[in-house]
């Protein structure tokens, strides 16, 4: 009984933190319109400034400034946001396949980046020796699992709050009028270029905040943990979530999570031994054919966005 | 130095290949394919068959074409190879990328292209393994071209690159020679207007898949030829190729042309400076070069 519920608070536990991921997708892809190709970038990003702020020193690598918690974290999601901004100058006044690619370009060189660099971040065999934050008053058990979880959930709900509250604001109104009709927005004197890059960043910094919690709660980050297919994964939570819409993001997360955890345990215990040396292939298959199949048959999700009248159009 | 030099305008016909059937695709369906370039593993992979197929049908078939380690057999299977692959690229459009146009934006297609590209690669690896493959196990000697500096040159790697372009002569006369060619260009100028003078839109983007496809199949085998082939080509490859459009200017086939051989080159003579783990991360700083400095690439039009 009680390894099915430390298993629960594990799982809640990283559900949760991709649902912070998935939320800052929602902002880019659902509210703006955005295509970000490289969440994991992003994500990558938080995680490794989380653990090379706030890790203890390290022989080989940069790192070990030991910075306390919080500031660790928040320095993670610095990071993440500054690399948004770096892509988002280059690449947001252009076409918008471009920051497609671009974004993709980056997760690929992040993660190339992270192997290869060992005097940056330890390189292949990533970073270790991170000291998980109250753990001497905590211990590592099960104690220390479900207060990291309740953390993580208020982060959450946190993150949940903020976005709503900014898509009911004057600047969420704008990013949707942006991602509705570009030209009438502009007309109205609004810069999208200028209002994109701002919601770029922004979802972005949740990606960082994603990963340095996912950083937080293995102690350990390598680049076996930022390959693409997490963006994927991160995707097809939106996806079929239902883009645009919050709650429906937070659902996705959990669902999806629940299908992968789910359909990677069946594959291990029924399949035959040779097959499961593909169970990544297979679990790959199912991943793309769910993104691929709500886009065709169910494209708003399955929690659809709300369509909202403006407070000033309300009829009195 | 010059040996890298060699190699890059090696590597750069096949990006070449690959980038001209990407920028067609992306300037008539204005989305960014990321499986375009699974359609050349699926090129590489067909191409396998059926080699193995001829060359047990007719053991004649299977003898080498001296200097090359290419077989007839091949030469026979990547004809086959590249008209297969055109069709699948046909019936991806017709299956997937068709239904997600008629029903949404365009960058729910780039979304489609990401699933699409994920299901074929993986389809690839459960069915043939995830281990790499050769179409022929012979070692072929380099050429010693000089020893001071050295440099070395396999046959195939000549073949490949005279190949790839002859392919792209042919194509060049056929865009500048037929109606087909003019009907191409009208299109993509401005569709409405090419419509209503009578060009069938459904066809020509029907035909766009078919040269898209079949140019692939040829860069898949010709990477095969002088590399292995393996599921993840596709994933290697495909940051390359949208280098090589950026660079050239997305639309311009002439620009794929060149924007195919400048990465090629920059990417290996990047490797005098760079450790060579950092390979795969050199067309990203291609491409955000080009938006730094030129963003339309060397001969695309400004468009939004």
């Amino acid at each position: 009984m009680i390894g099915l519920i430390s298993y629960l608070v594990f799982f809640t536990t990283i559900a949760a933190i991709l649902s912070i991921a998935v939320l800052g997708l929602n902002l880019h892809w659902g509210n703006t319109g955005l295509f970000n190709g490289g969440v994991v970038a992003f994500f990558g990003a938080g995680a490794y400034g989380t653990l090379i702020l706030g890790g203890t020193p390290q022989s080989g690598h940069l790192g070990g400034y030991e910075l306390p918690y919080l500031i660790a974290l928040t320095g993670g999601m610095v990071i993440a946001g500054f690399m948004a901004w770096a892509v988002g100058i280059l690449t947001l006044r252009l076409r918008h396949d471009y920051l497609a690619i671009a974004t993709f370009g980056v997760a690929v060189a992040f993660e190339n980046l992270m192997r290869n660099a060992t005097g940056l971040a330890g390189g292949a065999t990533g970073i270790r020796g991170f000291e998980r934050p109250l753990r001497s008053a905590l211990g590592d058990g099960f104690t220390y699992n479900v207060l990291f979880l309740i953390f993580v959930l208020i982060l959450l709900a946190a993150t949940y709050l903020f976005l709503e509250r900014l898509i009911r604001s004057p600047f969420g109104r704008m990013l949707r009028a942006i991602r509705e009709d570009e030209v009438a927005a502009q007309s109205l004197g609004k810069s999208p270029s200028r209002v994109r890059l701002t919601a770029f960043i922004t979802g972005s910094v949740i990606m960082g905040l994603a990963g340095g919690l996912y950083g937080t709660f293995y102690a350990f980050i390598s680049p076996q943990d930022v390959l693409p297919i997490l963006t994927f994964q991160i995707w097809a939570m939106l996806i079929v979530g239902g883009a645009g819409n919050n709650k429906g993001a937070i659902m996705g997360a959990f669902l999806i999570w629940a299908a992968w955890t789910a359909s990677g345990w069946a594959l291990s215990r029924f399949a035959p031994l040779d097959v499961q040396l593909y169970t990544g292939s297979i679990q790959f298959v199912l991943i793309g054919s769910v993104i691929v199949g709500m886009l065709l048959w169910r494209p708003q999700g399955l929690f659809p966005e709300k369509l909202v009248v403006s407070q000033a159009a309300r009829p009195k | 130095m010059i040996q890298h030099l060699v190699d890059g305008v090696l590597v750069g016909s096949i990006l070449s290949l690959g980038a001209i059937g990407l920028t067609l695709a992306m300037h008539m369906l204005r989305f960014a394919n990321f499986s375009h370039a699974e359609l050349l593993s699926i090129g590489a992979y067909a191409a396998l068959v059926f080699d193995g197929l001829f060359a047990a049908l007719y053991p004649l078939l299977a003898t080498k074409i001296e200097p090359l380690s290419l077989t007839w057999a091949l030469t026979l299977a990547l004809l086959i190879s590249m008209a297969l692959t055109g069709a699948s690229a046909v019936v991806i459009d017709r299956l997937i990328f068709r239904r997600v146009r008629a029903k949404g934006g365009e960058l729910s297609m780039v979304f489609a292209s990401f699933g699409v590209a994920m299901v074929l690669r993986n389809i690839i690896g459960l069915t043939f393994g995830l281990q790499s493959q050769l179409y022929s196990k012979d070692i072929v000697m380099a050429l010693v071209l000089s020893r001071d500096p050295l440099l070395l040159i396999k046959p195939d790697q000549v073949f490949s690159l005279i190949a790839a372009l002859a392919i792209m002569a042919i194509l060049h006369l056929i865009l500048s020679r037929t109606t087909f060619g003019y009907a191409l260009k009208a299109v993509a100028e401005n569709p409405n207007l090419a419509q209503v003078s009578g060009v069938n839109l459904n066809r020509m983007i029907v035909l766009i898949w078919i040269i898209g496809g079949g140019l692939a199949a040829a860069a898949g085998v010709f990477y095969g030829l002088s590399n292995q082939i393996n599921p993840v080509l596709g994933r290697d490859l495909v940051l390359p190729i949208f280098a090589a459009t950026i660079v050239g200017g997305i639309g311009s086939i002439y620009g794929a042309v060149l924007g195919g051989f400048l990465v090629g080159i920059a990417s290996n003579i990047a490797l005098v400076i760079l450790p060579s783990g950092y390979s795969p991360a050199v067309p990203f700083l291609i491409i955000l070069l080009v938006l730094l400095i030129r963003p339309t690439g060397l001969f695309g039009e400004e468009r939004t």
